[in-house]
């Protein structure tokens, strides 16, 4: 129990709202889904929109993917005080709560969106792999490939054809998975800090910045521990879609952050003062200054001033990392700062994170390390690039 | 119809009718006490009056609410509580405080004179009618009764804490010992027995009252006739149930 | 059918997995939702039972004067009329249930009194408080005040 948390109260705040109710898990779940949503996005610009110079990323933008997917319910298992009747979303969802039909939406779009695109994708591999493999790694490919043999021209043909159309399905679909998270907290009309229309924009903008960032850093990093070259055309394209998201993800952010100071309403007194003072350094400087206009500045120097591959490369990866720390400090101050401020714009609390608990840090360090765990397994047992190389 | 098997009829039916207090009465006869009769949902709409003007600020109503509905005493769970506004010049910015929710009264801060005005609020859930907390629960465990209460489902809360962020009042917490949601219920127990809640009975002025907006007896309906009555954050359109008297325009 | 399935079957396959899924997913919910669950809205109807399931702690005051009929005469006829017995003297349903078997909570008249009428400055400016240095001679307020009706003197 939080002793000692009333020492940390400042104000007033209603005697229930002393304790935080979300905590660093939830935190973890709306920038999980982002990854998910914003590496889908970047795959199928190549897919859809037939940007060519980014084919080298698609495989591994599909599995990274999947890989943070299935982690992305886990905090929110730990979190819950009965996970065990965590099912009782699928059997009697609430249609009015946003919380419940995400739960369709996540199941829609791992399903229907996400395997079966990867499993498209990779059936003849799949297949191959089933005829050359032994032992069990042969039983896996061959349940993976559900018994079917059959890799002719036509069949492919159908695969890609369909394939296609679930990334064109896919598209809205991960706009939904990522907008509906938004949603989950920009409809709270009691939470004027969350309450804004344009609260599921900002988290789809935020998410596809993010997953890009993803993307970019993983496909360098595998590559380098591959020994595969990187192929600049490929990341410099990369970087530069990251660097349109990321000005119209900031443009968003500012129109709020604008759109509040001016209208200056019951609650901005007292939200103005928890930025300034509680949430300054993850607001200002983590969010703002290193994890946006850095990164952003950085990005569009590249675009002016011609550098040369070495410099690039080094630019992506500092790009890369202080946008993700920017996007998971956009989750932080969102979910953990609209917990900060009492709902009757006298007070303040603080948040105390544990280290060993059940929702404190190291949990949620185990938590975003295992998508990198389970990414290693796909890409062993499904290899981003071609069979032939990963063979060799 | 012959008049035998009419004359049986009658008597059987007539019989039949009486089983039923026979029963009641025979049942009343065993165990010493009134039957009550059955309790309906749909003759009743629930309510609260709270009137400033009477507050006293003594902390009864916390203390009973605790003791009849076995909430945790740490300071962090309450189903109701008083708050203690003070309030020198502009109404933007009062000074509130509430000491361990009110459990044990007010101790003296201020002092006679100051030129400021202060008064006490007690707040509870407000039973809304349209309640943004049963809108974002997503399996169903809280729900709008029939008449009029908003309840918690225990065996079937998640304890996701989402209600908790809905509600705008502050009046939910998260039950350490069950894991899941608890809040004021109005003493559904009670109030569905014929008595009313805890924190009315042991209010010692009548700031609080329970009240059944479907009884045409009911004096509510004078009440909100004749007084100037307003209900918490009305431009959030909770549909809010409880009605209070004389609440100042700091009160938030 | 051959002709149009050709090079399609892994294609049945999956969609038959999905339908299996659908099914399994149709079944389960079938079974596992709790009885009664939309009968009245959307929850589990036996939660209205469960709500009116806990034993009061408190009797309320009608309760109390079924017994005590000295105590409510005194009380009835004085200023105290509109405060409940158990708001001094605590939660007393088992007492009314049970009188021999529990006792009731007698309150101590030197302290009780000051839980409502200890001068504060956020209480009504009509209702009746007290500094209890500035009162008379600060001792039991019983001395002076019949605690039932206390507007009339103790009882003799």
């Amino acid at each position: 129990m939080e002793e000692g948390l009333l020492h940390a109260v400042q104000g007033f705040m209603y005697p229930n709202e002393v304790e935080l109710q979300w905590s660093i898990l939830i935190v973890l779940y709306p920038f999980t889904t982002g990854l998910v949503a914003g590496a889908f996005i970047l795959a199928s610009l190549e897919r859809v929109f037939n940007v060519a110079a980014v084919k080298p990323t698609y495989r591994l933008a599909l599995l990274s993917a999947l890989a943070f997917l299935l982690v992305a319910p886990l905090p929110l298992q730990l979190h819950l005080g009965h996970p065990e009747r965590s099912f009782e979303m699928y059997l009697t969802p609430h249609t009015s709560s946003a919380m419940a039909m995400f739960g369709f939406i996540y199941l829609w779009y791992l399903m229907a969106v996400l395997v079966l695109e990867i499993w498209l994708d990779y059936r003849k591999d799949m297949v191959l792999l089933a005829r050359s493999e032994t032992g069990w790694k042969k039983t896996l490919y061959r349940v993976l490939t559900l018994g079917v043999d059959n890799i002719s021209e036509e069949s492919l043909r159908i695969d890609d054809k369909l394939g296609r159309f679930i990334t064109i399905v896919g598209i809205p679909s991960a706009f939904l998975l990522h907008g509906y998270v938004g949603f989950i907290f920009g409809s709270i009309k009691a939470n004027p800090w969350w309450s804004t229309p344009v609260m599921p924009i900002v988290f789809l903008f935020s998410a596809i910045v993010s997953g890009i960032a993803l993307v970019l850093l993983m496909y360098m990093l595998v590559s380098f521990l591959k020994g595969i070259p990187i192929d600049m055309p490929c990341v410099d394209t990369i970087a530069r879609y990251l660097m349109y998201a990321f000005l119209i993800d900031f443009s968003l952010e500012m129109l709020d952050l604008i759109h509040r100071i001016y209208e200056a309403d019951e609650s901005f007194k007292s939200l103005d003062f928890m930025v300034h003072t509680r949430l300054y350094t993850s607001q200002i400087l983590v969010q703002i200054i290193f994890g946006t206009i850095v990164p952003i500045s950085m990005l569009a120097f590249i675009q002016v001033v011609k550098l040369s591959e070495a410099a690039r490369k080094g630019i992506y990866v500092l790009a890369g990392m202080l946008t993700l720390m920017g996007i998971f400090a956009m989750r932080w101050n969102v979910v953990i700062g609209g917990q900060l401020f009492s709902k009757s714009f006298l007070g303040y609390t603080t948040y105390k994170m544990a280290f060993a608990t059940k929702e404190g840090l190291l949990p949620a360090i185990l938590l975003m390390l295992l998508p990198f765990g389970i990414l290693w397994v796909l890409v062993k047992l499904l290899p981003p690039f071609d069979v032939e190389k990963a063979a060799v | 119809m012959s008049s035998d098997r009419r004359d049986f009829l009658l008597t059987a039916g007539k019989l039949l009718v009486l089983t039923a207090p026979a029963a009641a009465y025979l049942e009343a006869m065993e165990t010493g006490k009134a039957v009550e009769p059955a309790y309906k949902t749909a003759e009743h709409y629930w309510g609260m009056i709270v009137d400033v003007e009477k507050c006293i600020g003594c902390g009864n109503c916390v203390r009973a609410c605790k003791t009849e509905n076995d909430v945790p005493l740490e300071p962090y769970f309450f189903r109701t509580w008083v708050e203690r506004y003070h309030v020198a010049g502009a109404a933007e910015h009062p000074d509130v405080d509430s000491p361990d929710g009110g459990f044990n009264g007010f101790p003296e801060k201020y002092a006679a004179g100051d030129g400021a005005k202060s008064f006490f609020v007690p707040k509870l859930c407000n039973q809304c009618a349209h309640s943004p907390c049963t809108q974002v629960c997503p399996v169903g465990a809280t729900f709008e009764s029939p008449d009029g209460a908003v309840l918690v489902d225990k065996t079937y809360c998640l304890g996701c804490r989402y209600c908790v962020q809905a509600c705008p009042y502050g009046c939910r917490f998260i039950d350490p010992r069950t894991k899941t949601v608890d809040k004021c219920n109005l003493c559904y127990h009670r109030i569905t027995k014929g008595l009313t809640t805890a924190c009315c009975e042991s209010c010692p002025t009548g700031a609080r009252q329970l009240v059944d907006l479907k009884d045409p007896k009911d004096p509510v309906h004078e009440f909100l006739r004749t007084h100037k009555i307003q209900v918490l954050k009305p431009q959030l359109a909770t549909g809010a149930k409880v009605f209070y008297n004389g609440l100042d325009g700091s009160v938030r | 059918m051959h002709r149009f399935l050709k090079d399609k079957e892994h294609l049945v396959r999956m969609a038959a997995l999905f339908a299996a899924g659908a099914i399994l997913f149709l079944i389960l919910q079938a079974v596992l939702v709790p009885k009664g669950f939309g009968v009245y809205g959307h929850y589990r109807a036996g939660a209205l039972a469960d709500n009116r399931v806990r034993a009061p702690r408190f009797a309320g005051r009608t309760a109390c004067v079924e017994c005590h009929t000295d105590e409510r005469d005194a009380w009835k006829g004085g200023k105290h009329a509109g405060v409940g017995c158990e708001a001094c003297h605590g939660a007393l349903a088992k007492h009314a249930e049970e009188p021999s078997a529990s006792n009731a909570f007698k309150p101590d008249p030197k302290t009780i009194c000051f839980t409502c009428h200890l001068a504060n400055v956020a209480k009504p400016k009509n209702f009746p408080q007290i500094d209890p240095k500035n009162h008379f001679d600060g001792g039991a307020c019983d001395g002076c005040h019949s605690t039932h009706a206390p507007d009339k003197g103790p009882a003799k």
